[in-house]
């Protein structure tokens, strides 16, 4: 996977020169003419093209402002583990009740049922779900990653096996499977639901990087190296990936969002993340039947998840229209 | 404007009012980078009956002129000025004007015929569907005005054709289809945008005597562009020469082939190899010093390569082809598509196995060895494909795609590997400074340099260049052919050189190899097979490559045409009967102009 990363977007170390020839540079559409470009001076990789395209786009990138400062309050204001946070109420206590527990400038989430601070509960509930979404996210990925280009590369009978093992793992239900693994692996905590989940959602990226490999693999420069007496593993991890890591990327994005969405569905129906600890979907199905008495018991959580999923989709939005611009370049 | 107009008013074939005409014509796109001006108010006409050439390079405008039009411009395009197609404005045309002014004005011929058919209709349909749009005809008479276009274009049996689907047509006869589809409607224009360029060269032949035959016959205006000076010079009255959007020179074919007055044209014909001339045009090449008991760089015995398809019959795409390339020589090997010369290169690379036979490189076969071994004698191996664009990694910088072949070999450390990445890039006479851009900054003839100094890095004894220039301009490949024999004298590497131009390979090669089929035709040094071709097939694929001056070109095409008669072939041409009745589209009845003149003449090829 550090393949992966290091030739991520944003181009690390690189430094724009004194262009050589920027005729066949990307921007250049509809084969243009040699005028000069404006900003033909300056020389970008692909990495900070990707980077520029995407901070134009106007959702992504207050999408990845809100979801940064939904990330930095959850973890912060609570503390993790054993890190106090800057908020004064705990999760755990049960504080007098204000009047019916309703919002007020003391616990701006409300109070629950008990007189728990729901506020601290909320952004306890933020905090698994988003170390649970990213887990379920990095692993899937790095799963799916693996058995799409090894199937992708080798093709023959490699392919033939772990396609269809995806096939296997695609026609099972996937709520049904991750709810009686899930109920066993939340014995281990919320790592363990993590790592269940990420077992069971990296089919549909394993399938997508397969296509783009076995369209790589046809490339000439893999052709070259293969000629040159290159080893599969360095093929694979140097050239091919690498070109694949657009696709990757915006998959991975994508597959954290719906992570979060099966995890809230999971807790919601009683098998995902058990009590003492919480996550969004948990106190959705905690409070649920206090919808009507005391909504914000069901909203508060519920705009949570609502927020998180709806970011992380506009960042994958983003990020795809960043790699694949589709510029129509006309010859001539 | 530059323009140098040298043509002779109411010149050659130009008979009455321009058909297509453009005044002061400017396109600009807007791109993520600003502005980029394409055309930069060029003036041109076509008159009926007259071919008129537009070339120029890669990145001239040419394309974006002839899509202004038929108004096909992406949304980011600006036009500017005037363009008449006949008596029309085309700027002044709505959606519906636009539509019903394409195909029955002007019509377009693509590029690439496969792609310009829609491969789920048959030909009976797509023929029709214009004639149907333009309420020519309808139902069965559509159908029979459909046979007759197959007839003329000559498809032998257009009734069954006509219910075959684009995939069951050969390359040739899908172009001849998309012809076939330009004059359904009558158009007073073509727009033919590199017919040719897809096609192999005994096909470009005939589907350029095609055209030639269709303005004669039909009168129509054939506006052609194509980068290929013995196009130019087989087809062309009048040629216009295009530079970064800009006309730099107009006149007729011989005046801009023969007696060029602009600098550039001058530069771009100087750089077109000529077929027939030998080497010498780009720099010397060595002669092979090999002594005779040397053993051979590369050695084919016997060779056979199947393809194994699923639900269908293997598909022997190479049999039993021998040939061998001694140390320091240049073996061009030649042929159409399909004859089998990439899938050899791919054999002696060691990417595909051969069925039976033997692939040896100096001395060691191929075939039996593994793991080290097998790594070991690929490091005397280099390559270089044909597409700049796709043989370099574009996540790598060009030093470390040049360094790439160093560290697979485990040879040196950073510091030597450095050195010897510089001093590649100083031998293929790139700047140092490209070490660390990224392949997109550099152009295609800067990244096909790229890939030659990749292949040479571990000073191959042996480099197989597949069509190495094929994808490049002609000033790029001159200067690319002019490096390559230069490196070739200094490196003194054995190559197998594939190509399907003969003239490239009449400026390179010590010995030619034509392949047919999978099969060997004819093989010899270079003079005796490229200049006294003794084989039927080698004859014909030299009498078919256009050379770029028209009046050489018009002996060579006479020559061609005795040659096709002598074996017993048709010449290509427009069949047109005489009682040939010219398509009325019902909208504008009567207002079909003059021109009834043209067709009648029995045009003569």
């Amino acid at each position: 996977m550090s393949d992966i990363r290091n030739s991520n977007p944003g181009g690390e170390d690189y430094e724009p020169q004194v262009s050589v020839a920027s005729t066949d540079a990307i921007g250049l559409a509809a084969g243009g003419s040699a005028a000069p470009l404006p900003g033909e001076d300056k020389s970008y990789s692909q990495g900070q093209l990707v980077a520029r395209r995407f901070f134009r786009h106007r959702a992504a990138l207050s999408s990845m402002i809100v979801l940064g400062i939904i990330i930095i309050v959850a973890f912060t204001s609570i503390g993790i583990g054993p890190i106090p946070g800057w908020w004064p109420n705990s999760y755990t206590l049960q504080y007098d009740k204000i009047g019916d527990g309703a919002p007020t400038w003391q616990y701006p989430f409300g109070q629950d049922t008990g007189g728990k601070d729901y506020f601290a509960l909320v952004m306890r509930g933020t905090q698994f779900s988003l170390i649970i979404a990213f887990a379920v996210g990095i692993i899937s990925t790095v799963v799916g990653t693996l058995i799409g280009a090894l199937a992708g590369f080798y093709r023959g009978w490699v392919e033939s096996l772990l396609m269809r093992l995806t096939d296997v793992f695609i026609v099972i239900p996937l709520l049904v499977v991750a709810a009686v693994l899930g109920k066993t692996a939340s014995g281990w905590g919320i790592w363990g639901l993590a790592l269940v989940l990420g077992l069971v959602t990296w089919t549909s990226l394993a399938r997508l990087v397969r296509g783009e490999v076995l369209s790589l693999r046809e490339r000439d420069f893999v052709l070259a190296a293969q000629a040159v007496g290159t080893s599969p593993w360095r093929i694979i991890s140097r050239h091919v990936l690498p070109n694949a890591v657009g696709v990757i990327i915006v998959s991975a994005t994508l597959s954290i969002s719906s992570a979060i969405l099966l995890e809230t569905s999971l807790s919601f129906l009683g098998f995902g993340v058990q009590p003492p600890d919480t996550s969004l979907g948990t106190l959705i199905s905690e409070y649920q039947a206090a919808f009507t008495t005391r909504p914000w018991l069901f909203w508060w959580p519920g705009l949570m998840i609502l927020a998180i999923a709806l970011c992380v989709n506009f960042i994958g939005d983003g990020l795809r229209d960043a790699f694949d611009p589709r510029q129509n370049r006309s010859k001539d | 404007m530059t323009t140098l107009d040298i043509s002779a008013p109411g010149s050659a074939s130009a008979t009455g009012d321009a058909v297509l005409s453009f005044e002061d014509l400017n396109v600009t796109f807007k791109t993520e980078f600003g502005d980029v001006h394409a055309v930069k108010g060029i003036d041109l006409e076509v008159r009926p009956g007259e071919v008129v050439a537009l070339v120029g390079e890669s990145g001239s405008g040419k394309s974006v002129t002839s899509m202004t039009a038929l108004g096909l411009l992406p949304r980011n395009a600006r036009v500017g000025g005037t363009i008449r197609v006949g008596d029309k404005v085309v700027g002044g045309l709505d959606g519906r004007g636009l539509r019903n002014m394409r195909g029955n004005d002007v019509a377009m011929v693509f590029q690439e015929p496969m792609t310009a058919l829609n491969p789920v209709l048959t030909i009976g349909d797509q023929l029709t569907e214009g004639l149907q749009l333009h309420g020519i005809a309808f139902g069965k008479q559509a159908m029979a005005r459909a046979a007759e276009l197959l007839a003329m274009v000559g498809i032998p049996e257009p009734e069954r054709r006509l219910k075959q689907y684009p995939h069951e047509l050969s390359g040739g006869q899908r172009q001849r289809v998309v012809i076939a589809m330009a004059i359904a409607c009558d158009p007073k224009v073509i727009i033919a945008d590199e017919p040719t360029t897809a096609l192999d060269v005994t096909v470009q032949a005939d589907i350029l005597d095609l055209l030639r035959s269709l303005k004669d016959k039909l009168n129509t205006g054939i506006l052609l562009i194509t980068h290929n000076m013995g196009v130019v010079a087989d087809m062309a009255d009048r040629v216009a020469v295009m530079l970064k959007g800009d006309l730099v020179e107009t006149g007729t074919a011989d005046q801009v082939l023969n007696h060029p007055r602009h600098e550039y044209t001058k530069r771009l014909l100087a750089a077109v190899p000529h077929l027939g001339s030998g080497p010498g045009q780009f720099g010397d090449v060595a002669p092979v010093d090999a002594a005779p008991e040397d053993l051979p760089a590369l050695d084919l015995g016997n060779l056979v390569i199947e393809y194994h398809r699923v639900g269908k019959p293997t598909f022997r795409a190479v049999d039993d082809v021998s040939l061998s390339v001694a140390q320091g020589e240049i073996v061009g090997l030649v042929g159409e598509s399909g004859s089998g010369k990439s899938t050899i290169a791919k054999c002696a690379l060691g990417l595909i196995p051969a069925a039976s036979g033997s692939v040896s490189i100096l001395g060691t076969d191929f075939g039996k060895l593994r793991g080290k071994e097998l790594k070991a004698l690929r490091k005397r191996i280099g390559v270089v494909f044909q597409d700049p664009a796709s043989s370099l990694n574009p996540r790598l910088p060009i030093g470390d795609v040049i360094a790439e072949p160093l560290v697979v070999h485990k040879e040196g450390d950073d510091r030597s590997r450095r050195r010897r990445v510089l001093e590649l890039l100083d031998a293929v006479e790139l700047p140092r400074s490209v070490y660390n851009r990224y392949p997109h900054e550099l152009s295609g003839g800067q990244r096909q340099r790229v890939s030659i100094a990749r292949a040479l890095t571990l000073d191959p004894e042996l480099l197989v260049a597949d069509e190495p220039t094929s994808a490049l301009d002609v000033s790029v490949q001159a200067n690319v052919l002019k490096m390559f024999t230069a490196l070739q004298e200094r490196y003194k590497f054995a190559c197998l050189f594939v190509s399907h131009d003969l003239a490239v390979i009449d400026l390179l090669a010590h010995r030619v190899v034509v392949l047919q089929n999978g099969r060997i035709v004819e093989q010899g040094p270079r003079e005796e097979v490229l200049h006294h071709p003794r084989e039927e097939y080698t004859q014909r694929l030299i009498a078919a490559a256009p050379v770029p001056e028209p009046l050489e070109q018009r002996r060579r095409r006479e020559a061609r045409h005795a040659l096709l008669n002598k074996l017993g072939d048709d010449v290509a041409e427009l069949h047109v009967e005489e009682d040939y009745e010219r398509p009325r589209p019902k909208q504008d009845e009567g207002a079909n102009p003059s021109g009834l003149g043209g067709f009648m003449a029995d045009g003569g090829s």
